[in-house]
């Protein structure tokens, strides 16, 4: 038996010939399919990948696709990057985030914004990285606003985990982590969505196991392929839910079987349960979806900035522009082009609404793609 | 923002609980916070994210996808194979005189 090469792992995944391969066989089996089937990639890593590679063309009329809420950047609401601005103008507070965040405008601006008016806030690219700027500046308090999905909160713990252990006073953290089952959960509980089937995050799964999924084929009767981000993978899972419609199966299966384990990396779960609790959450896009966030637990009152600042921090909830119709696109109810304002006024330089904020939101992808279409 | 990228193991630090890894040419270095002490080996391939490595890849499954794919480039060569010869049987210009 052959043994794996690094490279494998790219150019296998991405080889045009089998990617031509899975559509002839996703065009043979759908013409058994009865009707259109309409899959939400959940995760806009999946929307990058099937606009990125036209995957949308290569499939037969009756398999379509709805762009879901997946992407932490994209369903942030105003009011808490309106936080992270307030946060960055205190005195003798350094700011730092991951890098998707720093164009996203809240009511004042983004955090871009907020540095070229004087507000020390860095953009970096792990949480580890608040290490350093606190060691080195330790007369500032360093505020850690955290954002993502599954695959992004244990590496917030761990962060949390090192401060706590080596004893480090100046570093707190604004949580802003959300889930994946919660929001999938809301948009098929809406009598007017269309989504018939899920393809499954590939990272958010990494790290909590195919586990989280399975009351949606058991208790929803909506199948579930968790799958890789590269096209092949991605069209392996497509014809794998063709599959069980056609064969009248509905259960939950893992394309993606290289990374992802039923119950995931355990280690990185007990070290999220052990510093944060399940609390409500209001999507920019969808609104409030009850225990779809993460919230420190109150042991650790100390090193929360939404506490220890909670006087500054602005209260009232800022909603999209009534024009921006991102909750119909995410329930499958539209698509980008039918906004009135997609590529106008809305555009990924001047984001109007959540799905055209980050390159991994719908109307942004359609903005970057949309030639192809 | 999730996106991660596979990367092969080069050396491990277990005083500081880090590993090196290459990704494509490009060493950095990871946290092992998140793996089991002891889980994560010299060679193996694993999935970083920001600064952690996440999870291992499974070396046999991805062989296992990879042969997968070849059985499917295989199995099209062979029907468009057969369908040239019923091409070929069918020809129009055959029934020409
Ligand atoms: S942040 Fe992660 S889960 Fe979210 S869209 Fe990007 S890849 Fe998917
Ligand atoms: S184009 Fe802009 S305003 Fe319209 S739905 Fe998309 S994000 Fe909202």
């Amino acid at each position: 038996m052959s043994s794996l090469q690094l490279k494998d792992l790219y150019d296998g995944f991405r080889d045009p010939d089998v990617i031509k391969g899975y559509q002839k066989v996703i065009a043979t089996d759908a013409q058994k399919l009865s009707r259109t089937i309409n899959i939400m990639e959940v995760c806009g890593g999946h929307t990058h990948t099937i606009m990125k590679y036209g995957i949308l063309q290569l499939l037969p009329e009756n398999i379509k696709f709805v762009h879901g809420p997946g992407c932490p950047v994209c369903i942030m609401p105003k009011e808490r990057i309106d936080h992270a601005y307030v946060l960055s103008q205190q005195p003798n507070v350094i700011l730092v985030t991951l890098g998707d965040m720093i164009k996203v405008p809240g009511s004042n601006g983004s955090l871009q914004d907020a540095r070229s008016k004087g507000s020390d806030v860095r953009f970096v690219y792990s949480p580890l990285d608040c290490l350093k700027i606190a060691k080195e500046n330790p007369d500032k308090t360093v505020i850690f606003f955290a954002i993502g999905f599954e695959t992004t909160t244990p590496m917030t713990a761990a962060l949390l985990d090192t401060v706590i252990k080596e004893d480090i006073p100046n570093i707190l953290l604004h949580l802003n982590h959300v889930t994946v089952p919660e929001p999938m959960r809301a948009l098929i509980s809406d009598e007017a969505c269309i989504i018939d089937a899920f393809l499954g995050p590939s990272h958010v799964s990494v790290i909590s196991g195919s586990k989280i999924y399975e009351e949606f084929p058991r208790d929803w009767g909506k199948p579930v392929v968790v799958s890789g981000f590269e096209p092949v993978d991605v069209m392996q899972s497509i014809s794998m839910i063709v599959k069980q419609f056609i064969e009248n199966r509905c259960e939950l299966e893992v394309e993606y079987h290289r990374a992802v384990s039923r119950e995931g990396n355990l280690k990185a779960q007990a070290m999220v349960d052990k510093y944060f609790q399940k609390v409500d959450f209001r999507w920019r896009g969808l609104g409030d979806i009850p225990q779809s966030g993460l919230g420190l637990r109150a042991e650790y009152d100390k090193y929360n900035a939404e506490k220890i600042y909670d006087a500054v921090l602005p209260k009232e909830e800022i909603d999209d522009h009534k024009l921006c119709i991102c909750g119909d696109i995410l329930k499958g109810k539209a698509s980008p082009p039918q906004c009135s304002i997609f590529g106008t006024a809305c555009k990924p330089t001047s984001p109007v609404g959540s799905c055209m904020v980050s390159s991994e939101g719908a109307c942004s992808a359609y903005y970057k793609y949309g030639n192809l279409i | 923002m999730c996106l991660s990228i596979p990367s092969k193991v080069v050396s491990i630090d277990t005083e500081q609980n880090v590993a090196t890894v290459d990704t494509m040419g490009v060493q950095r270095t990871a946290g092992l916070d998140l793996m089991e002490e002891g889980s994560v080996a010299i060679g193996d391939y694993v999935l970083l994210h920001i600064g952690f490595i996440m999870n291992k890849i499974d070396e046999e499954d991805a062989l296992e996808s990879l042969r997968v794919y070849q059985e499917i480039l295989e199995k099209l060569d062979e029907e468009e194979r057969r369908q040239m010869v019923l091409d070929d049987d069918n020809c129009p210009s055959r029934e020409a005189p």
